[in-house]
């Protein structure tokens, strides 16, 4: 019953929007408007054009201020401040460049408006003017590859030998971590191995080294250390994103992928700084993996190097939490390497 | 020239025909299927484009109001749209999350490709080649209406695929897999994924159809006299993006292909070590990233595909309406051959996160901020166009104006994005989002609707409102800036893409009032082109009758009758003798002279090396 009322008030609608607009177009026609070659509307336009450009650029400058206060907070990376400078460098460039040209853009149509009495400039090209506007903007874009190539050859350069290692496997829907334990060394895998109790694939036949290997439910960094994140996917692509940490890169089924860099604020520090006892710093999914794309978080905790030290040192290996499991593979003698690995 | 011209219209016929006994063959034996259904001429398939690209425009933006809904207000209670949506709407009264993918994935394939892809080039392509280099008609008639019924085929797939029972495709409109290809993935990877990929398929069968074509047609069917430097810039623009799709098209079908035998025949050319669902796949060997250079292959020129035929069609409507011949008409050339040839070796700058090697990351970013330059200029043109200009501002240059205005929005944030050091944090968050919808998505829809305003009056004989048309383009402008500019803060902040929600997270749990504002400014924006649909179908049947160059252009689609025939001229076709942009050239008694006024006719305004030509054309005559 509604529908249909509101049915027939749009169409009463439309049909008196019909009605209006024929009478103004019969008056239109009365008055041969239709004859003119331009009209007020002309005026009208040029002139919306200066008011958009000041309203849409006043609005941008003050809402630029406010929005800032939601950014992310200064870099937490050492690589992160740099394409953090990068990137405001560029903005500020283009800024200008974009600011500039709508200047042009948006005043001209006011200026040049079509008058009877004049004739527009006859001006087909102007060689000096097109290589300048061709070679200076050929200049600054090259600056800007250069310093972006520095940058980014620096962050894709292989990782300092003591990074420390931490692995991490997308899934859908959540991600697993695991550290290499006492050896730092994390073991090999193999995806058949994968099961609803080994979730990693660890293989624990062909690479001892798994034992001591633990899996914690946050990501723990020391402050001031490399660190190497070597990131597989177990299903589909997925991608993982540090906001704070400006590290992004997807994680691919069959194709182990990695990304090194040094974490520069506790999460303690960052705390008091934003003053706010609840933050935490987040791992996050940016390639569409599924109905949970959008649930995948996973905290990351920077501490202290001593303290993570000691945190290290604290975790159970994966192994000795499944025991049962370890046992029901019946590798030889894995009842030895178990406790070799396992105790202290 | 001409030989080769009578030739060619010799072989496709019935034009030949047309050449001799014009006046009363002209309008024999065409029946209501011959005519507006089953036609050749490329007028009415121009039409056919149109009103198919129309159709997907209203119901791709009405997807986007769907998940607008969701992200701008989560809260809302969105039970009244239950009947539309049935189940997609969960007891809770949300939208399903599986069925938000879904929406995302369709807004962009329809977008992309039906609307600006096929609605935009299948429109003016078609219209506009013949018409404005002189031709009869396509060098195939046949071919192009089988292109365009390829892509009716397709968009009716492509529809179906809306309604069956586990919904459309959903792995985002890039569809990569793994997650395309395993039916357990997600739900949008059965019979969706398989309906997208037959759709997609024919679509670019479509494509390659009419791309042969208007390449044929723009190299062979150019009338007496119209050399390539002669050409406007709209037929550059064309002519280069069949180019273009003719080139990067079979990629894309070949990356579909072997998906199809990845989901179908057990093949692994894009998967491996895949444990899902409980169990380990048997695939190994196989690369996602494989699929990514393939899709960004074709994905790459396919913004320059959307993108040209706006820049060729916004230089012709800038210069008319300016009243000022286009600024360095070589460079914009110049400008269009580099961007077409730079669009197919940027590609991976959509991959420098994917895990490829970085020094590829390296290599693509010096090529990718190369293609900035030819961009840059090309701005600097128009604004340069526009300068002491006497611009009269129809819709048509309205739009044309706003064009540029996104174009240089969303083309600066590019600079940014292409350098894969800055892209490392920027990828795949809302940054990108406003990057390419302006730059690429409402800058090319501008462009759309600039050239529907400027040839209206060719295809349908009547003039659009005016006053609705600036109603139109001043609330389509706001609204397009209200709903993607903020969209750079979002990215600025980190917001990542094709998120249900964000409040799962601290870092994104901002903004929520700035997503409201960007989802009402979003449905504003989708309500008044309803003003346009009106003005658009009313104008058609009852709008004021056009003059035959209501325009005061100089190209030869003004010298054809009110209602042109199958054929186009009556007579014999005109000759041309001049560039499309002698406007307000000094000593001449208009401020526009025609492509078919001899330079013999204008000794008052001819420059000295125009003089010189008289003399050719002379002997041209005899």
């Amino acid at each position: 019953m509604t529908g249909l009322l509101l049915l027939t008030g749009g169409i009463l609608v439309i049909a008196v929007f019909a009605l209006v607009y024929r009478i103004l177009s019969l008056v239109n026609i009365a008055k041969g408007n239709q004859e003119k070659r331009v009209g007020t509307s002309n005026a009208v336009n040029s002139f919306l054009f200066i008011l958009f450009f000041f309203v849409g650029f006043g609005l941008i400058f003050w809402y630029s201020g406010k929005a800032s206060e939601n950014f992310l907070p200064e870099a937490v990376s050492e690589h992160g401040k740099l394409t953090d400078k990068l990137f405001w460098i560029t903005t500020a460039i283009t800024f200008v460049v974009f600011f500039l040209t709508h200047i042009v853009l948006f005043l001209s149509p006011y200026f040049f408006r079509y008058r009877e009495t004049r004739t527009a400039y006859w001006w087909p090209d102007n060689t000096k003017l097109e290589v300048a506007w061709t070679v200076v903007p050929a200049i600054v874009l090259t600056v800007l590859v250069l310093t972006g190539w520095w940058v980014w050859r620096d962050i894709t350069a292989p990782a300092p030998d003591d990074s420390l290692q931490v692995e991490i496997v997308g899934k859908q829907f959540n991600w697993i971590t695991r550290y290499g334990g006492k050896d730092g060394k994390i073991g090999k895998y193999d995806y058949r191995k994968i099961d609803a109790t080994n979730q990693l694939g660890m293989d624990f036949a062909t690479d001892k080294s798994n034992f001591d290997d633990f899996t914690p439910r946050e990501i723990h960094l020391p402050k001031g250390k490399s660190v190497l994140l070597k990131i597989r996917a177990r299903d589909v692509l997925h991608s993982v994103f540090m906001p704070h940490f400006r590290v992004k890169m997807d994680a691919v089924p069959g194709m182990p992928t990695s990304f090194w860099f040094t974490p520069t604020k506790t999460t303690e520090e960052m705390r008091k700084e934003l003053n706010d006892p609840n933050f935490n710093y987040e791992l996050a999914c940016t390639e569409i993996c599924g109905q949970g794309h959008f649930a995948m978080r996973m905290v990351i905790v920077v501490s202290e190097p001593e303290e993570f030290e000691k945190w290290y040192a604290s975790q159970e290996p994966w192994a000795k939490q499944n025991a049962d499991y370890i046992a029901s593979l019946n590798l030889e003698n894995s009842k030895e390497l178990a406790t070799l690995f396992n105790q202290k | 020239m001409a030989t080769v011209n009578i030739d060619l219209h010799k072989s496709v016929g019935e034009y030949a025909h047309h050449d001799d006994h014009h006046e009363e063959h002209h309008h024999h034996e065409e029946s209501f299927i011959t005519k507006y259904i089953f036609t050749e001429d490329h007028k009415m398939i121009a039409k056919q484009f149109l009103l198919t690209g129309i159709f997907w425009a209203i119901v791709g933006g009405a997807l986007s109001i769907l998940f607008r809904l969701q992200l701008g207000f989560p809260d809302a209670n969105l039970e009244f749209l239950r009947p539309l949506l049935g189940d997609w709407i969960t007891t809770q009264g949300k939208l399903d999350q599986n069925f938000y993918l879904a929406l995302v994935t369709m807004h962009g394939t329809i977008m992309v490709f039906f609307v600006l892809t096929a609605g935009l080039s299948g429109t003016f392509s078609n219209f506009l080649i013949p018409l404005q280099i002189g031709a009869r008609d396509m060098a195939s008639g046949f071919m192009n209406m089988l292109s365009y019924w390829f892509f009716f085929l397709s968009s009716v797939i492509m529809f179906i695929s809306l309604f069956i029972e586990t919904g459309p495709a959903s792995g985002g409109w890039v569809v990569y897999p793994p997650l395309s290809a395993l039916p357990q993935a997600m739900p949008g990877s059965g019979l969706g994924m398989t309906l997208w990929l037959v759709s997609m398929s024919l679509f670019i069968v479509s494509s390659l159809l009419g791309g042969i074509n208007y390449i044929a047609t723009v190299i062979n069917l150019r009338t007496d006299g119209l050399s390539f430097s002669k050409l406007p810039l709209t037929i550059w623009a064309f002519f280069l993006t069949a180019v273009l799709g003719l080139l990067s098209f079979p990629v894309l079908f070949a990356a579909a292909l072997l998906l199809i035998f990845d989901r179908s025949f057990g093949t692994s050319f894009y998967l491996s070590e895949i444990y899902i669902n409980g169990e380990p796949l048997h695939n190994v060997g196989g690369s996602p990233v494989l699929y990514q250079h393939l899709f960004w292959f074709l994905g790459h020129p396919e913004v320059y595909i959307v993108m040209l035929p706006g820049l060729g069609i916004t230089s012709e409507i800038i210069a008319t309406n300016a009243r000022k011949p286009i600024f360095g008409y070589r460079a914009m050339i110049g400008s269009l051959l580099a961007i077409a040839f730079l669009a197919f070796i940027v590609w991976a700058h959509h991959m420098f996160v994917s895990g490829m090697n970085p020094f590829l990351g390296t290599i693509f970013m010096f090529l990718t901020l190369i293609i900035a330059v030819p961009s840059a200029v090309k701005v600097f043109n128009y604004l340069a166009t526009l300068w002491r200009g006497n611009i009269v501002f129809t819709p048509a240059m309205l739009f044309s104006i706003g064009l540029v205005s996104l174009f240089i929005s969303g083309g600066v944030t590019g600079i940014a994005l292409g350098n894969s050091a800055i892209d490392i944090q920027l990828h795949d968050t809302y940054y990108v989002v406003a990057h390419f919808h302006l730059v690429m998505g409402s800058a090319s829809f501008f462009g759309m609707l600039a050239g529907i305003y400027h040839w209206f009056p060719k295809m349908f004989g009547r003039m659009m409102d005016e006053k609705l048309g600036y109603v139109h383009f001043w609330i389509t402008f706001i609204g397009i800036y209200m709903v993607f500019f903020p969209m750079h803060y979002l990215g600025i902040a980190g917001f990542p893409r094709r998120y249900y929600s964000w409040t799962n997270f601290n870092a994104f749990d901002t903004f929520s009032d700035l997503n409201a504002f960007i989802s009402t400014a979003a449905i504003i924006t989708l309500s008044a082109q309803l003003i346009f649909l009106f003005n658009f179908f009313y104008s058609m049947f009852r709008g004021r009758l056009a003059p035959e160059n209501p325009w005061r252009s100089n190209t030869l689609e003004w010298t054809t009758p009110r209602f042109p025939g199958h054929g186009n001229w009556p007579g014999k076709i005109p000759t041309v003798y001049r560039w499309p942009y002698d406007y307000s050239k000094p000593g001449a008694k208009e401020d526009f002279i025609p492509q078919t006024v001899p330079f013999s006719a204008t000794p008052e305004s001819n420059l000295p090396h125009e003089n010189e030509m008289i003399e050719l054309e002379k002997e041209f005559a005899k």
